[in-house]
């Protein structure tokens, strides 16, 4: 099959960038979106050009390296699968595709698809954790734990940290990032002690990385590889709201 | 060169006992005057670097990932073993271990097997006081499931992601000591030299990834967790980041790598579908526990799965292996699996495939309970390949998934170059000829959270704390990152025109024709000669677009399968020299009268340590002797 790419290309951080115009053909349908790239990218080499910077390393959808919007949708037209697990069975022959970087101002344009996403690494530096030494645990069976609250926490720690939600959403907002670690650990036992503390720093350092606020547009959850609910977020808001009341 | 692995004396049970009673410490002033580094941030490497920051050390972690978080840990799915015993099915430290021995085939060292089998109960702890979010009954305790190699279920999971959860709790360990400024981190820094002065590992050569800077950093202590290294095989289950060149740098400065040639080679994996085929994807041995395997009695039977009779089906591991059935460990699986396509009964359309059927499965339990267990992977299967395995059955095939071998280290860890420890699968300790499933999660953590605290300070103890540097350590630091300089420009200026993708398939091919599931001493040798011209062709033919002063992902690239171009050769060697089968190590010239491998225990009851010897020079092979004084060396049989 034949595809027309029009991907982002922009040398570095501040520099300008550019759609630039790429024609494929010989394409099999079975090929996964990445693959493509790949061999985009060895074509530009063997033209002496610099091949597409992109990210991508588990290519199974779980390590959320792989940040591409294409046509405007973040990781592309399949519900509840990151950009590596798309395939070329999901779009027509002929058809043209844009494919751009993870548009956000707390994500800074690396190099053509590669942004800075590391202020969600500050957030979870800021709190994303129960402070628990090694050594320090008890047996794991002491606490019990009911199905389905380890279900519910199961769900909501599966973010893969990708930024979908963030580049799906008109004010830039990590809402949803965020609101999944803090409901996470917030639903278990092991969570109770910070729980206050927990929510109260990882929104400010969410504030801090200048990511926007949530005006209920729900576009976080539709482009969720995880399907993570932006219930969450109600949640989080909740959480955060009793961690501002002062104890009685 | 005489190997010493520094296994505590006494009874296997109480080594580690006495060893922590004895071992000697550090002072909680002292502390903070070391300086660690660590590479890596998977299980080992974050587990390791969060514990010994808690701990107090001061700790530098470099990951060439954009994130801590994308190691590739984070993609194991099926369990973690520990011997809790809370299914009060028989399980036991002792057993763990045992099994563990047993499913290596005998090539592992007794007693870091036994501490690993020990330790494994604290892993679950530690994890669940941590979060992470494991399998329950609905009365609240941790439920099991059952893996290869095992007859009992000690296997704690997490759906069908728990090297995600358990990557997750190790990372946020990891987020909380540098949010208190405990740990430096370094992302998107690749290490590319190792540094050695005064026969201690010293420091690191790192390069920005996003700028192309070059630093030395010195420490104390060197940690490699830097994973194993099948992509050497080009298609493999491993990221597509993953690689060798901080163990083959530091193999290069002297440390000894061991038993290359033991990869394993995972039964259930998505078959190849084409020549553009970037990685292969697992479907977690945990699927055996309800997905029967099967191909046609008859070579050539083309017919769909579905219109192929019950009588005219061969379940081959049930009828190979009648009491551990489709739970055979992984080398035999695999190998049961290439001998019927080699019979031309595979499926599919390249014929190198055999079914892994859940019908039985979702007949008995429902299709709701088959849902619950497994449905991220029959999802995976889907999008994927296109078809659902709740219809017709799965194409499975074997595919490169770990290495077993690795630095040498010993018991405490550190390889022969005191100073540099070898934690997780960068390591060769724990896994003998054949690791077992859900083993790799618990070594990895078994190394971070729970040896590492206890052996580094007993080196520490003996080393007086980093100040100023005399001339030679000085004088090494600069050579070292000169020498990454040079290697960078040569890199840059062959200007020949193959992308390196290309030298990277053909070393993948090579491999696996050569050094894959069944190995010949005359395959072995036409490898090694294959090896060596594809390294001729790639250092007069390659082409590395863009400079070394950005972000230059074929500069990556090209520096790593340069590597793999040097460690597949060793593999080859190593493959050769033993001159017998075992575990995943199958030499056609030594198998039993039913195929199954034949050890030579009087020969190779053996570690192969190789230390480099220069350029274009042979590797020399060292040994260390396997002694087993708890385990009587059986004939392995899951009949």
């Amino acid at each position: 099959m034949k595809l027309h790419l029009k991907i982002w290309r922009q040398p570095g951080k501040d520099h300008p960038g550019k759609l630039e115009m790429y024609d494929l053909d010989g394409l099999n349908p079975d090929m996964s979106f990445l693959e493509m790239m790949d061999v985009l990218n060895d074509r530009l080499t063997r033209e002496g050009k610099e091949p597409v910077a992109f990210e991508h390393d588990c290519r199974e959808g779980i390590c959320g390296s792989c940040a591409m919007a294409i046509n405007g949708e973040p990781h592309g037209p399949n519900d509840g699968a990151t950009t590596c697990q798309v395939y070329l069975r999901s779009f027509k022959d002929g058809e043209t595709l844009t494919v751009e970087p993870w548009r956000a101002r707390a994500f800074p344009v690396l190099k053509d698809l590669v942004t800075d996403r590391s202020a969600f690494d500050r957030i979870m530096q800021a709190g994303g954790f129960i402070s628990v030494n090694t050594g320090q645990a008890p047996d794991a069976n002491a606490m019990p734990i009911g199905k389905e609250t380890a279900e519910q926490a199961f769900d909501a720690a599966h973010c893969i940290g990708c930024g979908a939600c963030v580049a799906a959403c008109r004010n830039g907002s990590a809402m949803l990032f965020v609101a999944a670690k803090v409901s996470h650990l917030g639903l278990l036992p092991q969570g109770q002690p910070e729980r206050k503390q927990r929510v109260r720093r990882m929104v400010e350092a969410m504030d801090a990385a200048g990511f926007g606020n949530c005006s209920n547009q729900y576009a976080c959850e539709a482009v969720c590889p995880k399907e993570i609910s932006a219930d969450l977020i109600a949640r989080m808001n909740r959480d955060y709201a009793l961690s501002l009341v002062p104890k009685l | 060169m005489k190997l010493d692995a520094r296994v505590p004396a006494g009874p296997l049970a109480d080594k580690w006992k006495n060893f922590k009673a004895s071992v000697r410490l550090v002072s909680p002033a002292n502390k903070r005057k070391y300086e660690v580094i660590v590479v890596g941030t998977g299980l080992a490497g974050a587990s390791a670097a969060a514990s010994l920051a808690e701990l107090g050390y001061r700790v530098k972690a470099f990951c060439f990932h954009d994130s801590p978080r994308r190691a590739h840990s984070i993609a194991a799915q099926g369990g973690i073993n520990a011997a809790k015993n809370y299914q009060n099915d028989g399980d036991s430290v002792r057993r763990l271990f045992y099994d563990t021995i047993k499913g290596g085939d005998f090539r592992s060292r007794e007693a870091n097997v036994y501490r690993l089998a020990e330790v494994s109960v604290n892993i679950i702890d530690q994890c669940v006081a941590q979060g992470v979010p494991f399998a329950r009954e609905y009365g609240g305790m941790l439920t099991n499931r059952s893996f290869g190699g095992a007859q009992v279920s000690r296997t704690f999971y997490a759906r069908g992601a728990t090297g995600q959860q358990l990557l997750l709790g190790a990372y946020s360990a990891l987020s909380r000591q540098i949010g208190q400024g405990r740990v430096q981190m370094f992302p998107r820094h690749e290490m590319l030299d190792l540094v050695v002065a005064d026969g201690k590992a010293q420091g690191i050569v790192t390069r920005n990834l996003v700028n192309g800077e070059l630093k030395a950093h010195a420490a104390d202590a060197v940690l490699l967790c830097t994973g194993g290294y099948g992509n050497a095989y080009y298609l493999s289950t491993y990221a597509r980041g993953s690689n060798a060149t901080a163990i083959w740098r530091a193999h290069r400065r002297g440390a000894l790598f061991a038993n290359p040639c033991f990869t394993q080679i995972h039964p259930t994996c998505i078959p190849v579908s084409g020549e553009y085929q970037s990685k292969l994807t697992l479907m977690s041995e945990s699927l055996r526990n309800d997905g029967r395997c099967w191909v046609p009695k008859h070579a050539g039977d083309r017919r769909p799965a579905g219109l192929i009779p019950e009588e005219e089906r061969d379940y081959f591991l049930e009828r190979i292996y009648p009491s551990y059935g489709n739970l055979a460990p992984r080398d035999i699986a695999s190998r049961a699996a290439k001998r019927v396509c080699d019979e031309g009964r595979g499926v599919g359309k390249s014929g190198l495939g055999v079914y892994l059927d859940f019908s039985e499965a979702i007949g008995r339990l429902g299709q709701k309970t088959v849902q619950e267990r497994y449905a991220n992977l029959f999802d995976m299967y889907h999008e994927i390949t296109g078809e659902s395995a709740y219809e017709a059955p799965m194409r499975i095939f074997p595919a490169v998934h770990y290495t077993m071998g690795g630095l040498w280290v010993d018991y405490h860890l550190m390889s022969n170059l005191p100073g540099l420890f070898v934690l997780g699968e960068a390591n060769f300790s724990d896994h003998g000829a054949n690791r077992l499933g859900a083993s790799a999660l618990m070594q990895g953590l078994a190394d971070g959270y729970f040896v590492i605290p206890y052996t580094l300070g007993d080196y520490l103890s003996q080393q007086k704390p980093s100040g100023p540097r005399n001339a030679a350590e000085t004088e090494a630091f600069w050579a070292a990152t000169e020498d990454v300089q040079n290697r960078i420009r040569k890199l840059l200026e062959v200007r020949g025109g193959r992308p390196v993708s290309e030298f990277h398939r053909q070393l993948g091919k090579i491999l696996w024709d050569q050094c894959g599931m069944s190995r010949t001493r005359k395959g072995l040798e036409q490898g090694i000669e294959q090896i060596r011209q594809l390294r001729k062709e790639f250092w007069e033919d390659l082409n590395v677009p863009g400079s070394g002063e950005d972000l230059n992902q074929s500069l990556e690239k090209a520096g790593r399968v340069a590597d793999f171009l040097e460690l597949g050769e060793l593999m080859c060697r190593d493959a050769l020299e033993r001159d017998e089968s075992c575990g995943c190590h199958f030499r056609e010239e030594h198998q039993t009268a039913e195929g199954e491998c034949a050890r030579k225990d009087d020969s190779f009851a053996q570690v192969a340590a190789w230390e480099y010897s220069g350029e274009g020079k042979a590797a020399v092979r060292h040994v260390e002797p396997l002694k087993y004084e708890e385990v009587s060396l059986a004939t392995r049989s899951y009949k």
